[in-house]
């Protein structure tokens, strides 16, 4: 019974845990690896008017809703204008004003953004179109193309598929032809498919977005063609049938409305460009946590502050090497001085490199016994003892460093991160172990403690799980849960099938 | 011949395993609130005074530094007493003097010291360096087991202690541990001192066994150690029923001595007895220890405990539900 909650607890913290984190990863667009890197694409609108010395206005729709691409940052340059940002159904606007414009004007709007998977949902809701009144001849043509493609389709989807390919055919009838011919410019063709859509009462729109595979200085804004089933808005290129957004193309407003409106002004133009620049996963991953609204990036370790960053970094990676104590203790059986001893042994050596570490824990702890074989001569009181051989860490420390500043070796001066006390009680077990076990078993324990700690260097500098574990915080959870079933862990301990082995032998002699 | 054993050969010959003893012994057996009554010498040498279990005599405490003095005092009394931390574990932090040669104390191994080591010793035991955790100690001062000649020519120095499993109030396991030149007169078989696994209906000795290899004889004086009878084997046995009971603990190791004039004495009690009796006894504690969980209805008197634990190497293992 006790088992089973135990189980049950490691079980529910783990999967918690676990699913906690696919859903960030996935959500968030948190890369599972560091060092992933990962295009920005800066897209830059650039508005330009003459102005006429009267109060000026420009509106210009902005990216709202960005399906596929996180959106890392925006920016307006835009000097002397004021500025407001509408919302409106699925679109944004900026509307700059100014009381006195003269001369050429220069505005720039840019947003950083970068792919990810994440799924956004339109906002609005469309009610069925009226059927237009279609002039003739188009009315005849445009039925007829109806009635052709309703035989061939069975829901709105299959409609649009349907309609898209006899408008689009490499060999088209008549009535297409004629359904062709009024349209000179992608634009107006999805307009086209929007007018014959409403023919069969289903609601369509003209989404207007920008190609990002490379830098461009020129870019163009492309319709694609979005058809309402009831549920979601589905997207189709007008003009291969192609459904579904492509990957690269980035919505910059919906709707067939213009993408700028100036009041007093002339000559108004617009230009896009791309850039397209290299930047780490994580680093965008934050950029995106800290533009984002929603309660994982409010409550993730990235919102914080750099320094405070630092110092979770390394505080996180202690439950690991507590996990690997608690592994390496009662799945192996290794014995080691002090429990956690050895994690905080392996967290000195991040600083000073594995091998300088190991190096140094093994002079002071060898000289330190010496010198604590002579205290112990001295018949000392254990506290004073105890402290006299702090000091004598410190001062071996010390010197270490010293001699080593003179030889030239910089990496050996960050062992004054060594944890002192920590050393000091470590003398004062094994000295005790060596008097009252001998030296064997002193420097058995010795050796085991040095191993763990070694073994806690490896995983606690671990690069990816030092990432994982920073950035998926709920991966303690999961921790936790180990922790758990290995304290109801009642299987032998590894070393115990060294320990025992004795026993067949007895039984049969 | 493998260095190691199967975990399925290991669970067939029924030995315990370190996680499992204390997950499913220590903790469900032995209420934590108890711990203290065993941890604590003077406590439980109290205890079995007051409930009449026959203990070494204690001479005296040593609570606070000032008192250390009285240690020359109790030494000139008594000639040869032992020196121990009230929370000492496992052995370690007991001096034993047998006796005076001048101004100088000999301790069991024959090595002579002096008063003020012996002092110090006291000291460093009420400092807390013997015991869990480091807090501070109080030093027990006790009479000085003389042990039973059977014992003389399979011991070196040290006096061997017969340790007993109890579980549920039933003796379930014994060994005899003898100190060797090896274990520096210590009866501790992690330090070198030999196991001799004593069978628990008869109270014989069988094989023995000394740093994880089996022997039939001492490794210092070379005196067979097989086919020996524990001399008062029922009051053992029953002394150790008796300490379970008082105590309350469900799994207890009871240590034991034979004193030459006094006979058995209960030394000191474990709340997280050892795992090597079952080196030592070449037989796993599960088997008992399961069979003793599934008996139905446990008896109450003493002696039908005994009995019980004597008839359980006859017992066929009940079937699992």
């Amino acid at each position: 019974m006790n088992s089973f909650t135990v189980k049950g607890w490691a079980l529910a913290l783990s999967l918690i845990g676990l699913v906690l984190t696919t859903y960030k990863a996935h959500e968030l667009g948190l890369p599972l690896t560091p060092r992933q890197n990962t295009d920005v694409w800066t897209l830059q609108a650039q508005v330009s008017f003459e102005g006429t010395g009267a109060p000026a206005k420009l509106s210009l729709f902005i990216p709202e809703n960005t399906p596929g691409f996180m959106l890392l940052d925006e920016d307006f340059i835009s000097s002397r204008y004021g500025l407001t940002i509408a919302k409106l159904h699925d679109n944004r606007r900026a509307d700059w004003a100014i009381r006195r414009a003269k001369g050429d004007q220069t505005l720039y709007y840019r947003i950083s953004v970068a792919r990810s998977n994440l799924r956004t949902d339109w906002e609005s809701k469309p009610d069925f179109p009226a059927a237009p009144d279609y002039p003739e001849p188009y009315a005849s043509a445009i039925q007829a193309v109806i009635e052709d493609v309703r035989e061939e389709s069975a829901d709105v989807k299959s409609y649009t598929q349907e309609l898209l390919k006899q408008l689009n055919s490499s060999a088209p009838n008549e009535n297409v032809e004629l359904i062709r011919d009024k349209a000179t410019s992608t634009g107006q063709w999805t307009r086209e498919i929007i007018n014959v859509l409403k023919g069969v009462r289903i609601p369509a729109r003209t989404i207007w977005g920008i190609d990002t595979s490379d830098s461009a200085n020129n870019a163009p804004l492309r319709p694609l063609l979005q058809v309402h089933n009831g549920d979601n808005w589905l997207t189709f290129n007008p003009e291969t049938g192609k459904q579904g957004i492509p990957a690269n193309y980035l919505v910059w407003k919906v709707g067939d409305r213009h993408i700028m409106k100036l009041e007093g002004g002339n000559d108004p133009a617009i230009a896009f460009s791309v850039t397209r620049t290299y930047a780490e996963l994580i680093d965008v991953a934050r950029q995106g946590a800290a533009t984002r609204d929603s309660f994982f990036s409010k409550f993730s370790l990235l919102s914080l502050p750099i320094q405070n960053q630092n110092v979770y970094q390394l505080l996180l990676m202690l439950p690991l090497g507590a996990l690997l104590v608690v592994f390496l203790r009662t799945l192996i059986g290794l014995q080691t001085f002090g429990t956690f001893m050895p994690i905080l042994i392996a967290m000195a050596f991040r600083e000073t490199q594995l091998f300088w570490g190991v190096i140094m824990f093994s002079m002071i702890v060898s000289i330190g016994l010496m010198i604590r074989f002579y205290l112990e001569k001295l018949l000392l009181l254990l506290i004073p003892r105890l402290a006299s051989v702090l000091v004598i860490v410190v001062i071996l420390m010390l010197l270490i460093s010293l001699i080593t500043n003179q030889l030239g070796i910089e990496r050996l001066l960050s062992i004054s991160l060594f944890p002192m006390v920590i050393l000091a009680m470590t003398i004062e077990r094994m000295s005790i172990i060596w008097e009252e076990n001998g030296a064997r078993e002193a420097i058995l324990q010795g050796i085991g403690s040095l191993f763990v700690a070694c073994l806690g260097y490896v995983v606690m500098t671990n690069e990816n799980l030092m990432y994982l574990i920073f950035v998926f915080p709920e991966l303690l959870l999961v921790v936790l849960g180990l922790c758990l079933w290995m304290g109801s862990y009642t299987g032998y301990r590894l070393m115990e099938l060294v320990r025992f082995k004795g026993m067949q032998g007895k039984e049969t002699e | 011949m493998r260095f190691f054993a199967t975990p399925r050969e290991l669970r067939q010959q029924g030995v315990l395993g370190m996680n499992q003893r204390n997950v499913d012994y220590i903790m469900r057996y032995n209420p934590r609130k108890l711990y203290p009554l065993v941890d604590n010498k003077l406590e439980t040498k109290r205890l079995a005074l007051e409930s009449g279990i026959a203990v070494p005599e204690l001479y005296g405490v040593v609570e606070i530094e000032h008192q250390i003095q009285h240690i020359e005092k109790l030494l000139a009394d008594h000639r040869s007493l032992v020196i121990k931390p009230a929370h000492g574990s496992g052995g370690n932090g007991i001096l034993v003097i047998n006796g005076r040669m001048g101004n100088y104390f000999r301790k069991a191994n024959g090595s002579l010291l002096a008063i003020k080591t012996i002092q110090h010793h006291a000291s460093n035991i009420l400092s807390g360096m013997y015991s869990l955790g480091g807090v501070p100690d109080k030093a027990i001062l006790e009479y000085r087991v003389d042990f039973d000649p059977m014992f003389e020519h399979i011991s070196y120095q040290g006096v061997p202690d017969i340790r007993i499993i109890v579980f549920k109030g039933i003796p379930t396991a014994a060994m005899i541990r003898l100190p060797t030149r090896d274990s520096d007169g210590k009866a501790n078989l992690h330090q070198g001192a030999v196991g001799l696994g004593v069978n628990i209906a008869t109270g014989e000795t069988s094989y023995a066994v000394h740093r994880n290899k089996i022997v039939d004889h001492h490794p210092d004086t070379g005196y067979k150690t097989t086919g020996m009878e524990i001399p008062h084997w029922d009051t053992i046995l029953k002394l150790a029923t008796q300490c379970a009971d008082r105590v309350g603990l469900g799994y207890l190791g009871v240590d034991i001595v034979i004193d030459r004039k006094l006979g058995p004495l209960m030394l000191e009690l474990n709340a997280r007895p050892g795992l090597n009796i079952q080196l030592a006894s070449g037989q796993g504690l599960l088997r008992n220890l399961q069979m003793i969980e599934a008996h139905p209805h446990l008896p109450t008197e003493i002696d039908a405990r005994l009995k019980l634990a004597k008839d359980l190497g006859n017992m066929r293992i009940p079937e699992k539900e």
